[in-house]
């Protein structure tokens, strides 16, 4: 199977052709010889057309909501909404932050996910470097452990860890949020940081203990950095899992406002009968934007990743 | 630990016949130069291992078993309060809740809903992702961030956010589609659409990247190959590509399986904690329901068992399709 087109030759050498040999992070199959190929160009036309036309769609509840917090309140009440605004204003926003304390629970949010992203990919780090790089006994069920482990819907466990964390003094404390999340982000970073820890050429670990150097100091000084991006995509989802956590924050902050979280304080201002819509999307606006920005960072490692992950 | 005590711990663990389960070998000498130094770790894995194993033993094997005892113990505010001692109910909880009419409807909502949710998702996202290798760079991006920005939209934002765009009276869809004040939350089945077109929204980037990613490895070479030989793309599709995303369409498809079976915000923030007369509800939102609004503990519990169960079964088919493709763990 000899490449024809200029394209393939793009491939980095030393990548063999076979999907399952190629690493997580230099996955670079290309398609595009075999589209210039065979699509004529009315079809591409009309397939980007089409792309950018779902992009659209995909994008306007996102451009709806940031529209309406900028709104003034006449326009979001109003029967015939309109998708721009001639008169942007800050007032929903104002009584987002002026009303309770809103700064304070997103700071909690915060506090809650950096704290579950920060822990469990370091314990997540550990773990994945005992599954790939030991062979010892029970490490296959140990996987397996953890696939299941991944299974487990968190929403069915909300009853029994309510109590435990009454048992604990948790309730009502940020703590009540940080420890199931860590629990829950665990096994799936684990899976999926696995393919990033393969992917550190053994040869690397031959010489690094030639030169001397400890066990220790191989995992903190040349795994660890050569792992961390894939450390940081992973994070997305522990990030996520903590940051849009409602369940766990309804159950386990019941009377302490003080230790709410963003979602709780989101849905304040969302009585079903008479919402403020303004409020609302305000909250919302500030409650996604973090996210998105983590996640345009973390893009380009997201995609190699989930390919990695999912391909071992 | 020096080198000879290590050599000690581990040749110690395969006398008493823990050998690494890599394949019995003659020698030690020839597995030592056949594996990386850090192979022969004694009980170094295990150290690694260790904070991993406490939080989950802790926070996930733990509540796993309390959910059980619960769920055949009396437990409601009273015995949570301490005013009456806990008492044993056998399979009490499961009989009652298996005796309820409306757990075999919520059960078959649930089921129907996940399968729903679970077919559209993978149905948009691998469209989408064959559309994404079509096209150049710039349309591709833009579809892209906004799959990204779809997925990294919270679910109570994402709900709310929805429901005013389906608002009767506010929301720009009843404009376009000339639908007057019709209100999509007052129906059963129209309030259901509703929240799968948002779970839809927010799940199928997951499923459109990652299907990218994995179209993206495959070799050039194969596809050209094929298209060489008179190939068409529908055939390219069955007959070549689908064939080597198997292992990828498994991950998604059970993710999505294991997504859509809890979901739990947007049905309790779209349709108010289950809809009008509880129409709405899935079995997450119904343990919910009946543990924190009407403290039947126990009866959330059995509930949950039973979730967990069926998901339990969805994994151990999951289990069984990663072996039959030999894949090694």
């Amino acid at each position: 199977m000899s490449s024809t087109t200029s394209t393939t030759s793009t491939r980095p050498t030393g990548l063999a052709s076979t999907a399952s040999t190629a690493t997580p992070v230099q996955t670079k199959g290309f398609v595009r010889g075999f589209v210039r190929r065979s699509v004529q160009r009315p079809w591409r036309l009309a397939a980007e057309a089409s792309a950018l036309l779902i992009a659209a769609v995909v994008a306007f509840p996102l451009y709806w909501m940031a529209l309406s917090a900028f709104k003034p309140a006449g326009e979001i009440e109003s029967t015939e909404p309109r998708p721009w605004t001639l008169s942007p204003s800050l007032d929903s926003f104002r009584r987002v932050f002026g009303q309770q304390e809103f700064g304070r629970y997103f700071l909690n949010s915060l506090v809650v996910a950096v704290t579950v992203v920060a822990v469990s990919a370091l314990i997540a780090f550990l773990a994945a470097t005992a599954v790939t790089r030991f062979r010892f006994r029970f490490r296959t069920t140990l996987l397996i452990m953890f696939l299941i482990a991944q299974m487990v819907p968190i929403e069915a466990l909300t009853i029994p860890l309510f109590f435990q964390m009454r048992d604990l003094g948790q309730l009502n404390t940020l703590g009540a949020l940080i420890l199931p999340h860590i629990a829950f982000s665990l096994p799936f970073a684990i899976w999926m940081l696995r393919g990033f820890v393969k992917a550190v050429p053994e040869a690397l670990e031959e010489a690094a203990y030639i030169d001397g150097a400890s066990r220790t100091r191989f995992l903190w000084q040349i795994l660890f950095p050569l792992v961390f991006p894939g450390l940081v995509a992973t994070s997305v989802f522990s990030f996520i899992s903590a940051w849009n956590d409602f369940l766990f924050a309804k159950s386990f902050i019941i009377s302490d406002t003080s230790q709410s979280t963003l979602p709780m304080a989101l849905l304040v201002f969302y009585k079903p009968d008479d919402p403020d819509w303004g409020g609302v999307m305000a909250a919302s606006t500030v409650m996604t934007i973090p996210v998105l920005i983590f996640f345009v960072l973390v893009q380009r490692r997201l995609v190699s990743g989930l390919g990695g992950a999912v391909k071992d | 630990m020096s080198v000879a005590v290590r050599e000690a711990a581990s040749s110690e663990q395969s006398a008493k016949g823990s050998r690494p389960p890599a394949a019995p070998r003659p020698g030690r000498g020839a597995a030592a130069r056949r594996k990386s130094p850090l192979a022969r770790g004694g009980w170094t894995p295990w150290l690694y291992l260790a904070p991993a194993l406490v939080v989950l033993g802790g926070l996930l094997v733990y509540p796993v078993y309390q959910l059980g005892l619960i769920s055949f113990l009396e437990y409601t505010q009273a015995q949570v309060s301490g005013g009456e001692p806990t008492t044993f109910q056998g399979f009490g909880n499961y009989a009652t809740l298996f005796g309820d009419q409306q757990f075999w409807q919520v059960l078959l909502a649930t089921v129907l809903f996940a399968a729903a949710c679970v077919v559209s998702t993978l149905a948009v996202g691998c469209a989408l992702a064959v559309l994404l290798t079509r096209v150049r760079a710039v349309p591709r991006l833009a579809l892209m961030l906004a799959g990204l920005g779809a997925w990294a939209t919270p679910a109570v934002t994402g709900s709310t956010v929805w429901l005013l765009l389906f608002d009767a009276d506010f929301g720009p869809v009843n404009r376009i589609l000339g639908l007057g004040d019709h209100s999509w939350t007052y129906g059963r089945y129209s309030a259901f659409a509703l929240v799968l077109l948002e779970v839809v929204w927010c799940s199928f980037p997951f499923v459109m990247v990652t299907v990218y990613a994995g179209i993206r490895a495959v070799p050039a070479e194969v596809l050209e190959a094929a298209s060489l030989d008179g190939a068409s793309q529908w055939r390219i599709w069955r007959s070549v590509l689908a064939p080597m995303l198997r292992p990828i369409l498994v991950v998604v498809t059970i993710q999505s399986v294991i997504w859509d079976f809890k979901v739990f915000t947007q049905i309790y923030v779209m349709t108010n904690g289950g809809g009008i007369a509880g129409q709405n509800l899935v079995l997450n939102v119904y343990a919910y329901q009946k543990a924190f609004a009407s403290s039947q503990y126990s009866l959330g519990s059995a509930i949950g068992v039973v979730m967990l169960l069926i998901l339990l079964a969805v994994t151990l088919v999951y289990l069984r399709l990663l072996r039959r493709q030999g894949e090694e763990l």
